[in-house]
């Protein structure tokens, strides 16, 4: 399988403090990646490097063996093939959920008006917020709001979709619904990134588990590995609070 | 009319005999207000989402330059204007221009520069404070979609930023209304130095300036009342309509916020 992205010694600092150290890990295309760990510990940090919301200090990121930190390849180019779910939505408060799904479509992929139109409402229907196209964020709830979060990512139509806690801010009755938008979507052979402290989605959709501790990455296995026969202690320790607690 | 005439009448008869004078003032006064405070809001705008481009690593060495004296130069001007009286701006910009170029500004486009410029120090500062409010996922989210500075901010960031700051903006116009009749110095027919002009034909001052008071109170409220209402539009309906299916596009419901389904 090839690799859509692979991330080579990445390190991140803000001022002198060191949240990432020595990177190293890759994503093939259909694979869903889950990233487990203890807050603090990075895990959004290189997802948003990734995106390049962070810009890295050190190290490598190769997008089809091309180097995006080096300034050869536009960041909006790049940005577009890799759609993000936030969690907090971050859903365009002035826009309406249709025009959220629209917007990107016509500004940066330049489509016209029908055709974005007719891609946002397709994908819109398929996390089931098709009724709510006229409403504005303010008026719908947290899942629905990450629903509608995730068809806009969608409908830019990315080469891989990067998750960013998309459940943490959710009250826990809608983790549910996003969850299924999610797990549909692995089963389509979507790529996805997922930043997740749901471990029952880890275990069960995952290809690959990668845990992260104090800014390096642990340990990496498949989730039969990480979840049931972990190698490293703080893996151990670290699932053991969280399953137990 | 008579030496014991009533209060009252007085102030008829000065609104008789003046009447088309005090309407011209006021005509003058809301065209300048009017027209400064649009201008002046363009001016905030520009410089507004000029203070707020981004530094990031990706900025060069140059555009970080030009962005730093640009930026002192706009802080300048605004604190020029915001830390001078408007009066002393308008003798200033009136009676510089002409000695220097020697131009004889027409007064009341010298006026509109002036309300224009000193709205447009304010609205920079009301404006940049308006954009730094806008949550900075707002930011992330259209840039992670691949949006540039420029497109965030046309599309996204500016529609938001300008819905919050109408209430100062208005406030900018209400204020802008009042504060033309310093104009006066440099000869503008605005409605103070008309109300001058009338008092002076008859030497009731009261009288006369109760009229005056009367109309900035009338223009004021109006003028408040109505960008009250355009705020409401801007923020929409507050109910939506459910988007009924392709099969059966009589399927239309109204939801109330709450989320109390009618029929």
């Amino acid at each position: 399988m090839a690799n859509i992205l692979q991330i080579k010694h990445l390190g991140k600092k803000f001022g002198a403090n060191e949240v990432l150290r020595d990177i190293n890990f890759s994503v093939s295309k259909g694979e869903v990646v889950c990233i487990i760990g203890a807050s603090g510990s990075g895990k959004s940090t290189l997802l948003r490097c990734i995106n390049l919301l962070e810009y890295p200090t050190s190290g490598d990121i190769l997008y089809h063996g091309q180097n995006i930190l080096e300034q050869n390849i536009s960041n909006a180019v790049y940005r577009a093939k890799m759609g993000m779910v936030f969690q907090q939505f971050n859903l365009f408060n002035n826009l309406t959920v249709l025009d959220n799904c629209v917007v990107g479509q016509i500004k940066v992929l330049k489509r016209n008006k029908e055709e974005a139109r007719k891609t946002a409402m397709e994908y819109l229907e398929m996390v089931g917020m098709s009724q709510f196209i006229n409403a504005k964020p303010t008026q719908i709830s947290g899942g629905q709001k990450q629903r509608v979060a995730i068809a806009r990512a969608l409908s830019m139509e990315p080469e891989a979709l990067l998750f960013d806690e998309p459940t943490s801010a959710l009250d826990p009755e809608m983790v549910g619904e996003v969850l299924k938008v999610m797990k549909d979507l692995a089963k389509s052979g979507l790529t996805m990134l997922v930043v997740t402290h749901e471990m029952g989605f880890a275990r069960d959709v995952a290809n690959r588990v990668v845990f992260m501790d104090d800014g390096v990455i642990a340990e990496e296995d498949v989730p039969e590995v990480i979840f049931n026969n972990p190698t490293n202690d703080r893996t151990r320790a670290f699932l053991k609070r969280i399953l137990e607690g | 009319m008579s030496a014991d005439a009533s209060f009252f009448q007085w102030v008829a008869f000065i609104w008789e005999q003046n009447w088309p004078l005090f309407l011209r003032g006021a005509g003058n006064t809301l065209l300048i207000a009017l027209t400064g405070t649009i201008i002046g809001f363009i001016i905030g705008i520009i410089i507004g989402v000029i203070r707020t481009i981004p530094v990031d690593h990706n900025t060069t060495t140059l555009k970080k330059g030009i962005l730093k004296v640009v930026d002192i130069l706009l802080l300048c001007y605004i604190e020029v204007f915001r830390g001078t009286p408007m009066m002393v701006q308008a003798m200033v910009v009136f009676y510089g221009i002409a000695m220097v170029y020697g131009i004889h500004l027409n007064p009341i486009p010298a006026g509109i520069v002036i309300v224009s410029i000193n709205t447009g120090a304010y609205m920079a500062e009301i404006v940049r404070g308006g954009i730094l409010s806008i949550d900075k996922g707002q930011f992330e989210a259209a840039h992670a979609i691949g949006m540039t500075h420029a497109q965030t901010m046309t599309s996204i960031i500016l529609p938001q930023a300008i819905r919050n700051i109408l209430p100062a903006t208005s406030n900018e116009f209400v204020i802008n209304i009042k504060d033309t009749c310093v104009l006066s110095v440099i000869s503008i027919t605005e409605l103070f130095f008309n109300s001058k002009s009338a008092a002076g034909a008859n030497f009731r001052y009261f009288e006369t300036f109760l009229i005056t008071c009367i109309i900035y109170l009338i223009m004021t409220f109006t003028v408040t009342r109505i960008l009250r209402w355009w705020e409401k539009k801007l923020d929409g309906p507050s109910v939506y309509t459910i988007h009924g299916s392709q099969t059966v596009p009589e399927a239309q419901f109204r939801i109330v916020d709450g989320g109390k389904l009618h029929g």
